[in-house]
């Protein structure tokens, strides 16, 4: 590549470019070519709405204090043995075989910046705003931090990035163009309708580019679908995507807020967080090596549970992580410790590291993003810190 | 043909037509129309008390269930029943009241003020007061001075809770000293105040203003027992400055802080940001300046008295163009669709009542725009950008398709164009309706044209 290359030579040239090796090394593509597709490397974000109890999840059962803070919920059955100190939910057992293959990992004790009222909303706008501020205000752009980080990426398109479901997800709002569509719309007219549709749309760019978008996701081959509507139709629908030209996609799981009977409520949120990793996985096929899931939440919950064999809202918790883009098994993150002095206020667990730390090493190592444009337009106020080696 | 002042008043400053329906053609018509009483017909709106009532009982039911009290679950289940009583006739009437009243510019006026002071309905104590805050904080006060209208929608208890004044107290108050738990100051309020809802993000105010506003502030509060209250042992003592001006002194008083949001009011800067909002919400993203101008003008001379601002609005001639440069939101395009087909009658085939409200629920969601639900304190976006997208306007075909094939089964497709579009119909909409396969396909392509889409 010259000087002479039109798009911004960091974005290819930058540490950490998983890209490069292959596609750049190549003669036989130009650095127009090169610019329009951005790799092979796939991510998709994971959206847990709720509150998801990270303590649960991943479970620190080497913490002596931690049994007596949970009497009840740990009463049931023992789940996958992680590394001797952290066991999986139950819940989760499904993916023990992606643990074995070094296709799945957890950062513990993160959370994002918003600290104090914990209320469900605010969190979720601050995690997919990708701000700042502890009151949870978000930034004045107002956008979302995926939107973004597209923005940033060399080459990337309208294809690029995928917002799956019904629901206009923050975290891929903003200036720069992406899809969304949900499996389950319908363009339910006859042929000669949408003839006579697309006539009098003439002359009228938005609504022609919409019906364009819409007769042509309608119309694709969704693939091999599950036929009943829910989390497992949209990640299979994610993968069918990711599998032509997208690279990124969104989508959201709710039902995390388990104020009450977490024994019941939790296993019904985790089959569904299961259920779409395994969907990915399944639907990604040989892409699945170039993937990272990442599945995020917008705060933990208590350490202590509560009177209804529940957890409260709380601050720590955990991000998953799956795909055979992974470094390997692991557990990552700084443990704080669960001891008197260790909680949060008394009450939470007390986050040592901020979630889109992470985050900004996924982007950095699948997308080449310089870390800089990472601290500056991505996570603005964020301190990526050391390599935390999430990535292969 | 050209298109006449009549249907610019129908479809810019109203909800469209209404099949034998009488509506205003110009604007002394829609003038007249804003000071209209609302229907005798209408339910009356369960009162403050009696929603705060309900509140309370799922409050207190919830946290019955997290202490894990016995027969928790039972008393859980009776008072979301009763929330869903009381809940969805009052959305119901939000969609009911545009689609049949003959006052389109009144109803249209309580969704961009209800938009402008936005209380987004989510969650249980939300849902409830969201709807009295529509119907009783601003539709009373839609046609009066914009400082009684600003007070009334800042001081109701669900903006209250919504932006959480509930939870601010002033910082060097013996009750903040006392809870050192709770946060103290809360600027949200104060923030929105100045950002949104008075000068705008533009206007000339710092973060000290912010913050001098949120200790005036302190003191109001709410709570589902009273709800709005002020409570002057939470007021942060001595005065406070706020653009410029001193409010309050040694004694904290609840007249203080009205006195700062009757000044914001006709602050200029305020008639400017709402002269803006006003001309992009019913004309154009990209307003004329000079319309602009001219309803500031009217704001700044009558100290915003909102009859003169609504005034100068349709004085201006940018208000008659025949071009309809606005799409019309999920909302508008829904009620609108919905008048054409004369729906909201006992005997009408998509029925009435809860179950029409129970349609209209289903497909605002699906076209983005739950109903009351805003996603943020600043609203639904204006622009045809963040409507017209492949699910968006898919969402749009379905509903079109679902009212075609069960509510317009006796409806002539080339009336039906006469009737909701009239002389704004293209002759390119006109061949392509009568080239339609099917009569609803007919119907289908008259609610899907960039015609009945725009105003």
């Amino acid at each position: 590549m010259t000087e002479d290359f039109p798009l911004s030579r960091r974005g290819f040239l930058g540490g950490g470019l998983a890209l490069g090796c292959s596609a750049a090394a190549s003669p036989l593509i130009t650095p127009v070519a090169l610019a329009r597709a951005p790799g092979e490397n796939r991510l998709v974000v994971i959206i847990l709405r709720g509150a998801m109890d990270g303590l649960d999840l991943v479970r620190p059962m080497g913490e002596k204090a931690f049994a007596t803070m949970r009497p009840t919920l740990l009463q049931g059955a023992r789940g996958h043995d992680l590394d001797g100190f952290f066991t999986l939910h139950p819940a989760m057992t499904a993916l023990a075989p992606l643990w074995k293959a070094g296709e799945l990992a957890f950062v513990h004790a993160v959370s994002t910046p918003y600290r104090g009222k914990r209320s469900h909303f605010d969190g979720q706008d601050l995690l997919e705003n990708g701000g700042y501020s502890p009151d949870g205000s978000m930034l004045p752009s107002r956008d979302g931090w995926l939107n973004r980080a597209v923005g940033l990426i060399p080459g990337a398109d309208m294809r690029t990035a995928f917002s799956v479901g019904q629901e206009n997800m923050l975290l891929l709002d903003g200036k720069t163009e992406v899809s969304s569509w949900t499996p389950d719309a319908k363009v339910p007219l006859s042929a000669q309708a949408r003839t006579l549709l697309e006539k009098i749309y003439t002359g009228q760019p938005v609504y022609q580019e919409a019906l364009h978008q819409a007769l042509m996701l309608a119309d694709e081959d969704l693939g091999d679908l599950p036929a009943r509507r829910g989390v497992r139709r949209l990640a299979a629908y994610a993968a069918t995507q990711l599998n032509r030209d997208t690279r990124i996609a969104a989508f959201s799981i709710g039902g995390w807020d388990t104020h009450r009977a977490q024994e019941i409520s939790l296993k019904r949120a985790m089959d569904q967080l299961s259920a779409a990793v395994l969907a990915l996985h399944k639907g990604l096929g040989a892409n699945w090596k170039r993937t990272a899931v990442v599945a995020v939440t917008e705060f933990g919950r208590t350490a202590r549970e509560n009177g209804s064999r529940g957890t409260d809202h709380g601050t720590g918790g955990a991000m998953l992580l799956a795909g055979g883009a992974l470094s390997g098994a692991k557990v990552h993150g700084e443990w704080p410790g669960l001891g008197p002095s260790d909680l949060l206020e008394d009450r939470d667990l007390r986050p040592t590291q901020d979630v889109r730390r992470s985050l900004g090493w996924l982007l950095r190592g699948l997308y080449g993003l310089d870390s800089a444009d990472i601290e500056r337009v991505v996570f603005p106020h964020l301190d990526m810190g050391a390599d935390p080696g999430l990535l292969a | 043909m050209s298109v006449d002042r009549a249907t610019i008043a129908a479809l810019r400053f109203g909800y469209g037509f209404r099949p034998g329906q009488q509506i205003a053609e110009d604007r002394e018509g829609l003038l007249a129309s804003v000071t209209r009483p609302i229907s005798v017909d209408e339910p009356e709106m369960p009162g403050l008390e009696r929603i705060l009532e309900i509140a309370r009982k799922r409050r207190d039911a919830g946290r019955s269930m997290r202490k894990g009290e016995d027969g928790a679950e039972e008393m859980r289940d009776a008072a979301m029943k009763e929330v869903r009583g009381l809940r969805i006739p009052m959305l119901v009437r939000r969609v009911l009241t545009p689609i049949l009243s003959p006052h389109g510019f009144r109803e249209r006026l309580v969704s961009f003020w209800a938009d402008h002071f936005t209380v987004s309905a989510r969650g249980a104590m939300l849902v409830l007061t969201a709807p009295h805050h529509v119907e009783k904080a601003i539709r009373p006060n839609i046609a009066g001075r914009f400082a009684d209208l600003l007070i009334a929608a800042e001081l109701h208890p669900a903006m209250i809770f919504y932006l959480n004044q509930n939870i601010s107290i002033g910082p060097s108050t013996r009750a903040a000293r006392r809870r050192r738990r709770v946060n103290g100051l809360n600027e949200n309020l104060a923030r929105e105040i100045l950002e949104l809802h008075t000068l705008g993000v533009d206007g000339q105010y710092t973060q000290k203003d912010v913050r001098e506003f949120a200790e005036l502030l302190t003191g109001y509060t709410a709570d589902l027992k009273q709800g709005t209250r002020f409570v002057p042992r939470f007021a942060e003592p001595g005065a406070e400055h706020v653009l410029g001006r001193d409010y309050g002194g040694a004694v904290a008083s609840p007249e203080d802080a009205r006195r700062a949001l009757a000044d914001l009011a006709i602050h200029p800067d305020t008639a400017r940001h709402i002269a803006r909002k006003l001309v992009v919400h019913f004309v154009s993203d990209t307003p004329d300046p000079d319309h602009v101008a001219a309803v500031e003008a009217a704001w700044n001379e009558t100290g915003g008295d909102l009859m003169a601002v609504y005034d100068a609005l349709l004085r201006h001639p940018g208000a008659w163009v025949p071009e309809f440069a606005k799409t019309r939101q999920p909302f508008d395009f829904l009620v609108a669709a919905l008048r054409g087909v004369g729906a909201g009658t006992d005997d009408h085939p998509l029925g009435n009542g809860e179950k029409l409200g129970k349609f209209c629920f289903g497909h605002l969601n699906r076209m983005g725009q739950r109903l009351m639900a805003p996603p943020g304190p600043n609203g639904w976006p204006e622009e045809e950008e963040a409507w017209i997208t492949p699910q968006g306007l898919a969402a749009r075909i379905a509903f079109a398709r679902a009212v075609a094939q069960r509510g317009a089964r006796d409806i002539d497709p080339r009336d039906f164009l006469d009737t909701v579009l009239g002389p704004a119909a293209g002759p390119g909409l006109r061949w392509a309706v009568a080239a339609a396969e099917q009569r609803w396909e007919g119907i289908v392509l008259t609610l899907l044209s960039p015609e009945f889409n725009h105003r």
